[in-house]
């Protein structure tokens, strides 16, 4: 089944993010399906930037920008200042870098999570804080570089598994995503429109210059990082039912991760054995994940 | 015949919020808080108050959760004590930034470390600097009446600023007076529905708090001093209107036998309530003295306490709180309230009280003792073990 991206824009150009932006797509995608009847917060993170200085603003929406660690709960304070002094049916959406998502917002996420909030949590993730110029989160993958991960000690712990962290909060939807795959992300944003309660995304969105990447290379990267399964597009139902949905299933065995790898500039000082010990890592991922998908 | 309970502190502030009819709530429990959002969390299920209640994870998210209600166009209500409010000050800034009439009950409380529950306000004035108005009760009437005044005056499109309505520990928190109730119809026309100037609007897009650079950030801090400048007849038109509609009659400040006193002790909250005994005795022994009590501390009602205190030969400066370096934090305001006046009566600076040890008739007549012996000096200490 093909899905259609809706056509009308809801973000403006001329914003200020930099060229071949993950996580500019990110939104503008998102944007178009959530629609007009939409109120945006964003926490402390490249957004915050890329909408642009006052008094202008790239989207075409209501926007409070809010403390870094307080993208959930300002959303679902936003959602229950509609709810009883405008229409209970606006959409509330937080909108939040890998920073402050899963580092200094996750007390905030998990609290909007527990309480089952009615409301959007959207992660772009870039892997890195990037508006303060590339250091290292929670969520940037071992062994990259970064300025806090210097390549002669490049990052020694792996990603945290968030995803695993928000379904052990048992809300209603959750869906990875990635900004190559704009049918696949427009299709599960009609889906979890029409869900009541808390509804994380998770979308892989690269950083060229914090990945050390051509801007021209922003979706091929994606894309291969999707094939490869080092970021596999999956949803999960009420913390339980895995469903993965990945884009082209004949592509789907054996893709290395090698070339993913070898094209960018923060993994350049990696050598064959770590390359290896990732392919593990991630192999061994895919296998949990079809197991909890019951493949 | 108005209605009359029996209310402790916190209830006083929970029956405030709901003659406010406030929209949504978000609080998280720390003590000598508790009653205040256990009550509420009640009204909230039994139908006495139709709000939406953010049980959050933390008293920086209850702030955050309010904020955002609060820009959605919501009238919105928290409360607080110590540590919790030391956790929420950067979302503090957030509300003052954003010119958002949050209102919230602080219950002073000493700060830790070591572990203490107590009164002390060093908890709020030390987030004087972050543009909430302050107002400090002494009874729980007062308590009461100045929840629905805060919003008042806070949604004033003048002000559009968040608001404190701070009380003592226990001396006030936990302890039970008469409180007359508002009828709600009279409270409905005198507080009416919160209609902000601009709010998160689907139909009216626009982004708030966007990066701002120094081209235009000064004008906005300009614009929150000016809100607190007019805040002064604001606050004024809301208590007159208040007496005029409730019969009870509130000032910036409250005078107690100053008129005509030679020794004017100046103190804040229940503390100075006490004092009032004091000034009797005194005043039985000959001694012309009286008190000031400042009820707002932000704004600073610096026109009351200079028309209050310019002929005063002695001023006494009661706090109950430590800046430590620099003595109490008071006698700094009213220090710097004095100084450009043409007669300068000198003042003394005491602190005493300081983590809920209580302060007696006698520790107050005491300080006039003091200053009849001594001369003034900026931080004196009474009753410390040295
Ligand atoms: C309390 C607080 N600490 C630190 C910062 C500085 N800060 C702003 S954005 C940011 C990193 C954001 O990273 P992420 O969430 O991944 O978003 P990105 O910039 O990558 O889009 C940091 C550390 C802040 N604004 N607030
Ligand atoms: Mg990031």
């Amino acid at each position: 089944m093909i899905y259609t991206i809706p056509q009308k824009e809801l973000i403006n150009p001329g914003h200020l993010a930099c060229q071949g932006c993950g996580g500019a797509l990110a939104l503008r995608t998102v944007l178009k399906t959530l629609g007009e009847n939409t109120i945006l917060t964003f926490p402390a993170c490249c957004w915050s930037v890329i909408d642009g200085p006052f008094p202008y603003s790239a989207v075409k929406v209501p926007l409070f920008h809010t403390a870094f660690e307080t993208a959930a709960v300002t959303a679902a304070g936003v959602k229950a200042g509609v709810k009883k002094a405008q229409d209970p049916n606006t959409i509330s959406v937080a909108w939040a870098g890998d920073g402050g998502t899963f580092d200094i917002g996750i007390q905030a996420l998990s609290g909007a999570a527990e309480r089952n909030e009615d409301m959007f949590y959207f992660v772009y993730d870039n892997e890195a804080y990037m508006n303060t110029g590339v250091q290292r989160s929670s969520a940037t993958p071992k062994g990259a570089w970064t300025t806090t991960t210097p390549t002669q000690s490049p990052k020694k712990e792996r990603k945290k598994d968030l995803v695993s962290i928000i379904a052990a909060h048992a809300v209603p939807y959750i869906a990875t995503a990635c900004v190559a795959y704009p049918e696949d992300l427009t299709k599960k944003l009609e889906k979890a429109k029409k869900i009541k309660g808390f509804k994380f995304f998770h979308i892989f969105a690269p950083c060229p210059p914090g990945w050390k990447i051509n801007p021209q290379d922003t979706i091929r990267i994606a894309k291969m990082a999707v094939e490869n399964k080092m970021f596999p597009l999956f949803e999960i139902e009420d913390g339980e039912k895995y469903t993965i949905n990945m884009p082209n299933p004949k592509k789907e065995k054996n893709v290395p991760v090698n070339e993913y790898i070898l094209k960018q500039g923060r993994f350049r000082h990696l050598k064959e054995d770590d390359i290896n010990e990732i392919q593990a890592f991630v192999d061994k991922r895919w296998e949990k994940l079809k197991k909890l998908a019951e493949i | 015949m108005s209605t009359q309970k029996v209310l402790m502190g916190n209830h006083a502030l929970s029956w405030g919020a709901v003659t406010s009819r406030v929209q949504v709530i978000s609080a998280y429990p720390i003590t000598p808080q508790t009653q205040v959002v256990e009550l509420l969390s009640e009204m909230c299920t039994d139908g006495t108050l139709d709000a939406e209640f953010i049980k959050v994870e933390s008293e920086h998210s209850a702030m955050a959760a309010c904020i955002g209600a609060s820009a959605a166009g919501a009238r919105t209500f928290t409360a607080t004590s110590a540590q919790g409010l030391a956790l929420m000050h950067e979302m503090l800034h957030w509300a003052v930034g954003g010119r958002l009439p949050v209102v919230m009950g602080n219950i002073n409380r000493a700060m830790a470390p070591p572990w203490t529950i107590w009164t002390e306000q060093t908890d709020s004035l030390s987030q004087r600097d972050t543009g909430w108005l302050q107002v400090y009760a002494s009874s729980n009437q007062e308590v009461y009446d100045s929840v629905l005044m805060a919003y008042k005056i806070a949604e004033n499109r003048k002000v559009s600023l968040p608001m404190m309505i701070v009380l003592d520990a226990f001396f006030l928190s936990h302890t039970s007076e008469n409180v007359i109730m508002i009828d709600q119809n009279k409270a409905d026309a005198y507080l009416p529905k919160y209609d902000p100037e601009f709010k998160l609007d689907v139909k009216n897009p626009h982004t708030f708090g966007g990066l701002t650079t120094p081209d235009w950030y000064m004008e906005l801090r300009y614009n929150i001093q000016k809100g607190m400048d007019d805040s002064y007849q604001v606050i004024r038109d809301a208590q007159s209107e208040f007496k005029s509609v409730f019969g009870r009659d509130y000032g910036m400040v409250e005078e107690y036998k100053c008129e005509d006193a030679d020794v004017i002790l100046v103190g804040m909250a229940t503390a100075a309530s006490t004092g009032k005994e004091s000034i009797d005795i005194l005043r039985n022994k000959g001694v012309k003295a009286g008190l000031l009590r400042i009820r707002y501390f932000r704004p600073f009602p610096f026109e009351d306490v200079r028309r209050v205190l310019k002929n005063a030969k002695q001023i006494l400066v009661l706090d109950r709180n430590l800046s430590p370096g620099l003595g109490g934090i008071t006698f700094q305001e009213v220090k710097s309230a004095m100084y450009n006046e043409k007669n300068k009566p000198p003042i003394y600076g005491f602190i005493m009280g300081l983590g809920g040890r209580d302060i007696t008739v006698e520790s107050i007549t005491n300080l006039f003792e003091h200053a009849k012996k001594n001369d003034p000096q900026d931080i004196i200490w009474m009753e410390v073990k040295k």
